[in-house]
């Protein structure tokens, strides 16, 4: 008894203020890219060369931040140049022709649909489909539930049942053999249900683009409502996305 | 015992043509007697060349070992001989329907169609989804009822479907079904352009992607003569570590929840988050993804980065021992945890089990004393292992593993480090070799091959995840288990499904 009340005292008190004061996030970290319209077009070209997951159109100078695994390449080639990341982790959008970006973002809270903020605002049940990704994006989804963020402060929550869940969070490509799976899990959701895409994999294929496993953006199969870029996004872009969608 | 199989060395590259190309009969007969003596399989896969399929076996005893032969189309199976071979020998049928005759229980592993487009040896027509024309094992009697699990689980965990036969509470087998994150992750690696290989190494398991992204970057070396200076090679030891903390620091913490005993839970889940903020105080990246790249690390321990290190592991050194000695001396937990699902050394040697689920049954490998690379040539990794074999000794093999390695940590930041980072880009690889790499991930031994062709191309990538061993073990520990205790048993494995199905 006596051990579990040092460690108690040892804890300390953890939960973060977030949203109501701003945490800024370690320098390293990238979250919202900036392009510098002013660099050399050689310079733009050997970016969208070098980006492992072409997501760099040298040309109109833009990132997809759907394809984009922020993998830091295209920083370090052009050594900030061209492309910087800044630590802005509020990077999620509701259209996913927003992904494409020169660094200015339209605000998520305009976009959102009201009536989801009338339905959900007060309660928010989710049910996750882990599909097919790497398990990063679902395990900064499940630190949600830590004491450091404590999703269920706000009355989201993750739920077990489809029947008991508002909308749906899906991570991974969608692979062959989760397909249906998925599809059911949709199914089950009662209406009206939203669909949110977590991670690059999600949004686009990600990583694994290209295989005929996979399919190469969860909005080729369902109406998806809310997108999350990042491999995988830090749980404060989820739960900024979360909080500014829905309430 | 005389063998013609090759000695060869982790990271190392070798011609080709140095490694032993048996006749079949010879093929098998040794890596029979190997693996009967002791040995243990890292490796055995085909591959095509030219229009032929050869066969590959690495091996390890107290050394590692690799030889070759043609592959027939249908072979007398080595696994009715000598359990160790079991899955790989499923795989080979899988993946390019080579068929092991007279194999115990040949099953496939993650469903999709052989890459020769040769008659499936499972008769499944994967138009159909997931399992196919399998049947489940069913245990028959009118008092047995069946349990079924998943693929989509009631938590936020990857897809698998579990089987459970059960009289009562009591589970008499458990068949796991996995394969629903299959990517075809090999042949992306195959194929796809060279600069795109170090993303897809490291999502092929998210929560090992520093052990994959070593085993990728290792492979790459050897294959192009590049070399990490001695400051990557630290960065790149405290990064696998950081890695191995936040896992076992994160399962403790579930398997206290397990338990009901929330304290533990509440602060392993903040702790673990605060070794992965440590991952991105390095690279920006809570998962290591971008850190470690061909030829070195792509970011600096610049003295202000390590100093901020050095104080976050200085505060949450005594709470991490503190909360593992609260969860390891409070009884209610002691007694879920000793004698609930316990595997038997003899069952961990035949199933190959590795990494501290083995430790946990007595088995002491360990890559990073056996085979170590890295920094881990100079470190002394003790050998160590429990001999219970239940959730207790897995339990405490992580928690042990843990002080083991903020120590490591610590032991690496207390002088300046230096390296030149590398900028990402991928050397050319050195025409018809072969590498292996080998490294001890926090969940056991994780390896990757690599065989070249005549132009330098990529023949054949291999990926072997320690969960490919170790899944069985799962299975096999819920055996006379009772049902209620399998989310304890499966925390305290937490295999990976994503590093499986690849
Ligand atoms: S950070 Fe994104 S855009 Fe830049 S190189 Fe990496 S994937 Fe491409
Ligand atoms: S988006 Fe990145 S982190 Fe998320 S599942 Fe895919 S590979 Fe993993």
């Amino acid at each position: 008894m006596f051990n579990t009340l040092k460690n108690r005292f040892e804890q300390g008190y953890r939960t973060s203020a977030y949203p109501k004061e701003k945490i800024a996030l370690w320098r390293r970290y990238r979250g919202l890219p900036q392009i510098h319209k002013d660099a050399s077009a050689e310079l733009a070209a050997e970016c969208a060369d070098l980006c492992p997951q072409n997501a760099i159109d040298p040309v109109r100078r833009l990132i997809d931040m759907g394809r984009c695994v922020f993998c830091g390449t295209c920083e370090r080639i052009s050594n900030g140049a061209f492309v910087s990341f800044t630590n802005d982790f509020e990077i999620s959008v509701a259209e996913k022709e927003h992904l494409l970006t020169d660094g200015s973002l339209p605000s998520l809270a305009d976009h959102s649909r009201q009536h989801f903020k009338k339905l959900f605002g007060r309660s928010l049940q989710l049910r996750q489909v882990s599909a097919a990704g790497c398990n990063a994006c679902e395990a900064d989804l499940n630190v949600l539930a830590t004491p450091f963020f404590d999703l269920a402060r706000f009355g989201i929550n993750f739920v077990a049942s489809p029947r008991h869940s508002d909308a749906i969070v899906v991570t991974g490509p969608v692979s062959r053999n989760m397909k249906t799976a998925l599809l059911r899990t949709y199914k089950a959701t009662p209406d009206p249900k939203v669909v949110i895409a977590v991670g690059s994999c999600a949004l686009t294929g990600g990583p694994f683009r290209g295989s005929p496993e996979i399919t190469e953006g969860l909005d080729t199969l369902l109406p998806v409502d809310l997108y999350i870029p990042g491999c995988p996004p830090h749980p404060l872009s989820n739960l900024h996305a979360l909080l500014t969608f829905f309430k | 015992m005389k063998t013609d199989f090759l000695e060869i060395e982790n990271g190392r590259k070798l011609a080709r043509d140095e490694i032993p190309h048996l006749g079949f009969d010879e093929f098998r007969h040794q890596a029979l007697d190997i693996v009967k003596d002791g040995g243990k399989v890292i490796h055995y896969f085909a591959y095509p060349e030219g229009g032929d399929m050869k066969l590959m076996a690495v091996l390890r005893t107290d050394r590692l070992l690799a030889a070759g032969c043609d592959a027939p189309e249908a072979y007398p199976s080595f696994t009715a001989e000598c359990e160790p071979f079991h899955i790989f020998e499923r795989e080979i049928a899988e993946q390019f329907g080579i068929r092991p005759e007279g194999h115990p229980w040949l099953k496939a592993v993650r469903y999709h169609a052989n890459y020769r487009g040769k008659p499936d040896v499972f008769g499944n027509d994967y138009a159909e989804d997931i399992p196919g024309n399998y049947e489940y094992y069913a245990v028959e009697s009118e008092e047995i009822h069946e349990v079924a699990v998943g693929p989509v689980h009631a938590g936020v965990i990857e897809p698998g479907h579990f089987r459970f036969n059960c009289i009562g509470e009591r589970v008499l087998h458990l068949e796991i079904q996995l394969g629903y994150q299959h990517r075809a992750v090999e042949n992306l690696l195959l194929n796809a352009d060279a600069r795109r290989l170090p993303i897809i190494a490291e999502s092929i398991a998210g929560d090992t992607s520093v052990g994959n992204s070593l085993c990728y970057s290792q492979a790459v070396e050897a294959l192009s003569s590049v070399a990490p200076d001695k400051g990557a090679q630290v960065i790149r030891t405290i990064a696998l570590e950081l890695e191995r903390i936040a896992n076992h620091v994160g399962d403790l913490g579930a398997l206290s929840g397990d338990v009901a005993f929330l304290p533990p839970a509440n602060y392993c889940g903040r702790m673990r988050g605060d070794f992965l903020n440590m991952s991105l105080l390095l690279c920006g990246n809570r998962f290591g993804k971008g850190l470690v790249r061909p030829g070195g690390v792509c970011f600096s321990l610049a003295d202000e980065v390590r100093n901020i290190l050095d104080e976050r592991i200085k505060e949450i050194k005594p709470q991490v021992r503190h909360v593992a000695e609260l969860l390891f001396s409070t009884p209610s937990v002691l007694s879920r945890f000793e004698d609930c699902g316990a595997v038997s050394l003899s069952d961990a040697e035949k199933l190959g089990l590795v990494g501290p689920a083995a430790r946990a049954c007595g088995m002491p490998y360990d890559a990073r004393r056996c085979f170590p690379t890295e920094h881990y040539k100079r470190l002394d990794i003790p050998e160590y292992a429990l001999p219970s074999g239940d959730v207790y000794a897995r339990a405490k093999v992580r928690g042990d593993e843990v002080m083991q390695s903020i120590n490591i940590i610590q032991s690496l930041i207390n002088g300046p480090v230096e390296t030149d980072c590398v900028n990402g880009k991928i050397p050319a690889l050195e025409p018809s070799s072969f590498v292996v790499t080998v490294n001890e991930a926090w969940r056991g031994e994780l390896s990757h091959c690599v065989l070249t062709d005549a132009e330098g191309g990529i023949l054949r990538y291999k990926v072997k995840d320690p969960s490919f061993h170790n899944w069985n073990g799962l299975a096999m520990s819920l055996r006379d288990t009772g049902i209620s205790d399998f989310p304890l048993n499966n925390k305290s494995f937490n295999l990976s499904y994503c590093g499986f199905d690849l």
